[in-house]
């Protein structure tokens, strides 16, 4: 079962209804007993990073997902700042995150070599998969996506960027590590490129 | 490459779909939960949803409403009209929406935009402006369906709106509202040039050369439009209809290259 962890953040509704249309098991998770049977975990967010991970820990949900990401090697999937926060700092936060995929994330306007292009970045761009494991099969040679964020990932190790974008600069819009992916764009939001991506995540 | 975003408006009265000319003679054109499943078909970039009545009205946003539109909407969606609190807000995003636009409440008391900013986040916070020129002089900054007058430049509104933590700008031309003669390109250049923010533009485009016209002059930006998604053909008939993909893709890429 595919299962979307509904902590307080993002929207759970667009998930469910794109899993839906496809014909594809999904449920929202709110405790630890529902997220028992996870065979696969999608983790929204939006907002901000300190609070995102502290509705997270607050949820009560945090052990056993822990437990079954980094024990069982479930795959799971971190969308927005659902993404940001696998990473171990972020600029916009004095907490830490989950630390799954070894970074930081940055504001737009500390890239090393900054621009003056309007933020948040909004809008529709064109991602280019890397070493994405399959996330992006089928999006190979078009793959364009919702974005709405002035943070981004930079992973430690750039063989964990997944697939770039590049505004002002490029960016890692997408990471990934072993059996977790992370996502900066909004799949729910983008039309039949977030489709496919989604069902990619169900089929991995 | 970043693109510009062609966003329908749709205007909400009474429960159904209309559309306005000058901000007056709203004209019914349909079901609104009907022409969002129109545009999620038609691969729409966003979609901008607008409540004309609950700020004149002086009542609440209707919820109920917001997430029927939510939960059918498979692009990102944009709701305004009747915001006041930074709770009503986070209920909106609660909801499943990605942006929360204020006009007239961000207007009377400006610190609105940063309590709703701090609750969810700068990148949802759209501040819509609307402008009517005066009969002399410059642009002035109205409320309340363009009934209500306000001494203020709405480059300067915009500004300031930007400082108090607004991630995007909407400018709505009430002059040219329905005329479907073009967008008030003038108005536009001001104020891509005076914010760092993503900026909207609503009013005026009768056809996709008006977009194309738009985003020529300023870039990648937002381009929304009413009548010129909900009617076709000189009689104005009512027909919900959106650029096909490659049309659109065509259009952007010429705009940009010039």
């Amino acid at each position: 079962m595919i299962s979307i962890i509904d902590y307080g953040l993002g929207n759970i509704g667009a998930f469910l209804n794109m899993y839906k249309r496809m014909n594809v098991p999904a449920k929202a998770v709110r405790t630890a007993d529902e997220l028992a049977d996870a065979t696969r975990i999608v983790l929204p967010g939006v907002g901000a990073f300190d609070h995102a991970m502290d509705l997270l820990d607050r949820s009560g949900m945090r052990p056993l997902l822990e437990e079954k990401v980094v024990g069982d090697k479930v795959p799971v999937v971190g969308i927005c700042v659902g993404m940001q926060i696998l990473a171990d700092t972020s600029e916009e936060g004095q907490g830490r995150g989950l630390g799954w995929v070894p970074g930081t994330v940055r504001h737009f306007r500390s890239m090393p070599t900054p621009h003056d292009l309007p933020l948040p970045h909004m809008g529709w761009n064109d991602v280019a998969p890397t070493n994405d494991g399959g996330l992006f099969k089928g999006l190979e040679q078009d793959a364009r996506f919702y974005f709405l964020h002035s943070f981004y990932y930079e992973p430690a190790d750039p063989a964990d960027s997944a697939a770039s974008a590049s505004y002002g600069a490029a960016f890692a819009c997408a990471v990934r590590r072993d059996n977790v992916w992370g996502v900066q764009f909004h799949p729910e939001k983008s039309h039949h490129f977030g489709a496919m991506l989604l069902k990619n995540f169900a089929e991995l | 490459m970043l693109r510009p975003r062609i966003i329908p408006c749709l205007l909400i009265h009474e429960g159904g779909l209309v559309k306005t000319v000058g901000f007056k003679d709203p004209k019914y054109v349909g079901d609104p939960v009907n022409a969002v499943k129109i545009f999620n078909e038609k691969e729409s970039d966003e979609l901008v949803v607008l409540d004309i009545d609950a700020t004149v009205n002086g009542v609440e946003p209707d919820f109920a409403v917001i997430a029927h539109l939510a939960a059918e909407c498979r692009m990102p969606l944009c709701y305004g009209g009747g915001v006041r609190t930074a709770a009503q807000a986070k209920r909106i995003i609660g909801l499943g929406v990605e942006k929360v636009a204020i006009s007239a409440a961000a207007i009377e008391r400006p610190e609105l935009i940063s309590e709703i900013a701090a609750e969810i986040g700068s990148q949802s916070v759209v501040v819509v402006i609307d402008v009517r020129k005066k009969m002399m002089g410059g642009p002035e900054v109205r409320t309340h369906n363009g009934k209500k007058a306000h001494k203020l430049d709405p480059v300067a509104f915009a500004q300031e709106a930007v400082r108090l933590g607004a991630g995007e700008i909407v400018v709505n031309s009430i002059d040219l509202d329905g005329t479907m003669k073009g967008y008030d390109l003038k108005l536009a250049r001001r104020i891509r040039d005076a914010v760092r923010v993503p900026v909207t533009f609503l009013g005026g485009a009768g056809s996709l050369a008006d977009i194309e016209a738009l985003i020529r002059e300023v870039g990648v930006v937002g381009a929304s439009a009413g009548s010129l998604f909900v009617f076709k053909g000189a009689y104005r008939a009512v027909l919900i209809n959106y650029p096909n993909p490659d049309t659109k893709e065509q259009m952007v890429r010429a705009a940009l290259a010039a």
